[in-house]
């Protein structure tokens, strides 16, 4: 398969350009929530836009009521989102929360999709425990009790924690810490009792949640797939995660770069544009080189994970941290080759610069990546 | 199954039933490449086997039209050809300047007389051909070279110095940036094919830091070039120029393969390596290596369909070329003392130091990694004053 967009692809992808430069902008949406102290860091009337484009079941089966579309279609989203910084919960409900779904009952499939794809319902991830993803350890403990499970522990790092309908949470069912089998995916209701939330609002704007979980009690319903076998399941999510998380980094990459070569055509110094500058074009050329290949092996990523290939694991670890430091890249040139106003909160080189630390630390960060790809690849 | 892989199979047996042992081992050092030319001496019957059975079929240039010596084969199919070469680990039958350089700028350029003469003669590995850019004066800044041409009627008399001629004394022809016209400094440049025998053509090596010796200085002492011996038109030898510089640095990148798109840590960490530092760079080397290797795939895929900028394989170039220095750089680090080893046995005469030496030629050579980021600048980035 060529490693660009087919037609299909290239339509949807001229029109979510457009409807996220039009909605989603960064002073309608990032701007105004921020300012507002919004408790969501996003915008509801947004996400029910996202439904009515056809964005938020694209990764749903169609008997579902969804698009049946693959991780390149729903990275031409994130990409636009990335540009536009636009908060919205769509990486962590349509790709992770519903990667996670595609795996459940009928019944749990019933009970959250419909209102996904409707625009109403918003899913949160509980996977990372402490400061540092390390999935490979998950302590959060879900003990059987009666028919159901009581879940005890706390996870950190749950993006929409507090507006999410449903938390899907990854506990140990059996074993040790470490041990990879013996975990388990629930979707747990936000009613539940014993859910505690510390709310914190993120260098980025948007809102993460401490959660604890203190003797929640939940019916065999709430499990995802099968019990004690939710690494599989886990594996899935992390991997549309991470590749999601990497696309919409290319896209911040490319919307500070953007920035940032406009600035240099119009700011002038010593009588002469910035730009003119070769210590200036050098780096810039530099980083276009950085963005362009970490764009080349996300999509290259996706389409591998689409397909179903043995490589996707690894190459999606290579795509996640690619794009990490091409994209911190951008967003440190940005930020110095704006001078003073780069350091200003009114220009948004800043909030670029705020999201891309955000989305690295997002399932795993770059040394975590090479990490994993030392190991994939067998030393 | 669909027409693609009924190609792939066909490919894959025909791989396999003519492809030599011998050539099924991995290149080691420019001493194993197939060059062709008249005085190519192949290093062993499989190589020659293995050059002529591919140029019997077309495949030495698969995507040239059958009539100038290709097999008309389509992007898709091309593709699947260097994917079943990698596959089965072959070697490419035949490497050289024509393939690379001359044969895409005749193919855009050249009358149809030059494009069945010439092309065909690449094809078979017949002819090898050197290239007259670069001068004393004249590096970077390569429009202003001075080797001149004088009009005699129906030839030009050219006298004049190249520098850095990469295989000069072993090649049969030379296509040669030659002014035409001193009045006009980009539009007095024509672009001339010529014999490596012709009267007054003299070569000398130049011995490089690897020890080897593969470009000379190449002296013109009125040498009679024939007027149909020209590329393009008269004084617009530098559109020629560029276009070939397009492709050679395509070539130069790897985009299509080179050894900087593999990975290198599994190798490097085989016999116990004890050193976490190394490890990490190696583990970040194989991050670029890998992702440098997608992006050169999405670059050949957008070349063919005209999708890509015009001025990408500069970009191309660049990157990968930088990226094959730090792979010998860690090549080195990893092989530790033995690699330091110049003449030894166990290092194939040292070989690691002599190709992390060579590489360091890769961003100077086809035009510097600077040249390559002022183009990119320019072109691509559009910024001011570039
Ligand atoms: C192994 C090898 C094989 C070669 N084979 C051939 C061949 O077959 N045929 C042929 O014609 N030539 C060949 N060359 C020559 C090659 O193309 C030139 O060496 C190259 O173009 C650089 O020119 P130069 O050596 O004169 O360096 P210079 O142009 O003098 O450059 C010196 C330094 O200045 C920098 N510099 C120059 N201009 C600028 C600028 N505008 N902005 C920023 N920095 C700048 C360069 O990047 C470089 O770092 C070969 C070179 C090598 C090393």
């Amino acid at each position: 398969m060529p490693l660009y967009h087919t037609e299909d692809q290239a339509m949807l992808a001229e029109s979510v350009t457009g409807f996220m430069a039009d909605e989603g902008g960064i002073k309608k949406q990032l701007r105004h929530w921020r300012d507002t102290n919004c408790k969501d860091g996003f915008g509801h009337g947004l996400w029910k836009q996202f439904a009515e484009m056809g964005l938020t079941g694209m990764l749903a089966a169609e008997a579902d009521g969804g698009l049946a579309m693959g991780h390149v279609e729903a990275g031409i989203v994130l990409a636009e989102i990335g540009r536009n910084l636009t908060p919205s919960p769509f990486l962590t409900t349509s790709v992770m929360g519903v990667t996670a779904l595609k795996d459940a009952s009928d019944e749990l499939r019933g009970r959250w999709l419909p209102g996904i794809i409707a625009g109403e319902t918003v899913l949160a991830m509980a996977i990372d425990e402490g400061a540092k993803h390390k999935p490979e350890k998950i302590a959060c403990r879900a003990e059987r009790a009666g028919n159901g499970f009581r879940l005890t522990g706390a996870k950190d790092f749950v993006i929409h924690g507090t507006s999410a309908d449903a938390i899907i949470v990854a506990a140990r069912t059996s074993g040790s810490d470490s041990d990879a089998d013996g975990v388990t995916l629930f979707a747990v209701p936000k009613d539940a009792a014993g859910i505690g939330h510390n709310a914190v609002r993120l260098v980025d704007s948007s809102i993460a949640s401490h959660v604890r979980f203190d003797g929640v009690e939940l019916d065999g319903s709430a499990v995802i797939g099968e019990v004690d076998g939710g690494r599989a399941v886990l594996n899935k999510v992390l991997s549309a995660g991470r590749i999601g998380a990497a696309a919409e980094q290319t896209g911040v990459g490319a919307g500070a770069f953007a920035m940032t070569t406009g600035y240099l055509k119009t700011r002038k110094q010593f009588g002469k544009l910035i730009g003119e500058f070769q210590a200036l074009q050098h780096r810039a050329a530099h980083l276009y080189s950085e963005l362009e290949i970490a764009e080349a092996v996300v999509i290259k990523a996706q389409q591998l994970l689409d397909g179903g290939s043995e490589r996707a694991e690894l190459m999606v670890s290579v795509a996640k941290a690619k794009a990490a430091r091409a994209c911190n890249l951008a967003v440190r040139e940005g930020v110095q080759m704006h001078g003073g106003v780069g350091m200003t909160d009114e220009y948004d080189i800043g909030l670029y610069m705020k999201r891309e630390r955000a989305l690295t630390e997002f399932m795993g960060d770059a040394n975590y990546h090479a990490e994993r790809v030392a190991q994939l690849s067998g030393y | 199954m669909s027409e693609l892989e009924a190609f792939r199979a066909e490919i894959r047996s025909w791989i396999e039933a003519n492809c030599p042992e011998e050539m099924r081992k991995p290149v080691q050092d420019e001493g194993d490449i197939c060059w062709g030319g008249r005085n190519f001496v192949f290093k062993n019957e499989g190589q020659k086997a293995w050059m002529e059975v591919c140029a019997a079929k077309g495949y030495t240039v698969p995507d040239w039209p059958v009539a100038y010596g290709g097999a008309g084969m389509s992007p898709a199919e091309a593709k699947v050809w260097r994917e079943e070469l990698a596959r089965a680990g072959a070697r490419p039958p035949l490497s050289s300047f024509g393939i690379w350089m001359l044969g895409p700028a005749l193919l855009k350029f050249g009358t149809e007389e030059q494009k069945v003469l010439y092309l065909n003669q690449i094809a078979r590995g017949e002819i090898r051909w050197c290239q007259g850019y670069s001068e004393p004066g004249s590096g970077s800044d390569l429009v202003s070279l001075q080797t001149f041409g004088e009009d005699k009627g129906d030839h030009w008399v050219v006298n004049g110095q190249k520098i850095w001629t990469s295989y000069a004394d072993k090649a049969d022809w030379i296509f040669c940036l030659v002014r035409t016209d001193k009045t006009n400094v980009y539009q007095g440049i024509s672009f001339l094919l010529f014999d490596m025998t012709t009267p007054g053509v003299t070569t000398k090596p130049i011995k490089l830091i690897s020890g080897a010796s593969p470009f000379c200085e190449t002296f013109f002492d009125n040498v009679v070039v024939p007027k149909h011996q020209i590329v393009g038109q008269l004084n617009r030898g530098w559109d020629v120029a560029k276009y070939l510089l397009g492709h050679e640095r395509e070539m130069i990148s790897g985009a299509g393969g080179g050894e900087q798109t593999s990975t290198i840590g599994k190798v490097l960490t085989r016999n116990g390596l004890d050193d976490p530092m190394l490890r990490a760079e190696l583990a970040q080397f194989d991050i670029d290596a890998l992702a440098f290797a997608a992006c050169g795939e999405k670059f050949l895929d957008e070349i063919k369909v005209g999708r890509a900028h015009p001025a990408k394989p500069n970009m191309m170039k660049y990157a990968g070329t930088e990226l094959n220095k730090r792979r010998h750089e860690l090549l080195m680090a990893a092989g530790g003392s033995t690699a330091l080893e110049w003449e030894s046995e166990e290092t194939r005469g040292g070989a690691p130091a002599r190709s992390w030496l060579r590489t360091k030629a890769n961003s100077i050579e086809g035009g510097t990694s600077e040249v390559m980021l002022n183009v990119v600048a320019k072109r691509i980035l559009e910024l001011p004053g570039a």
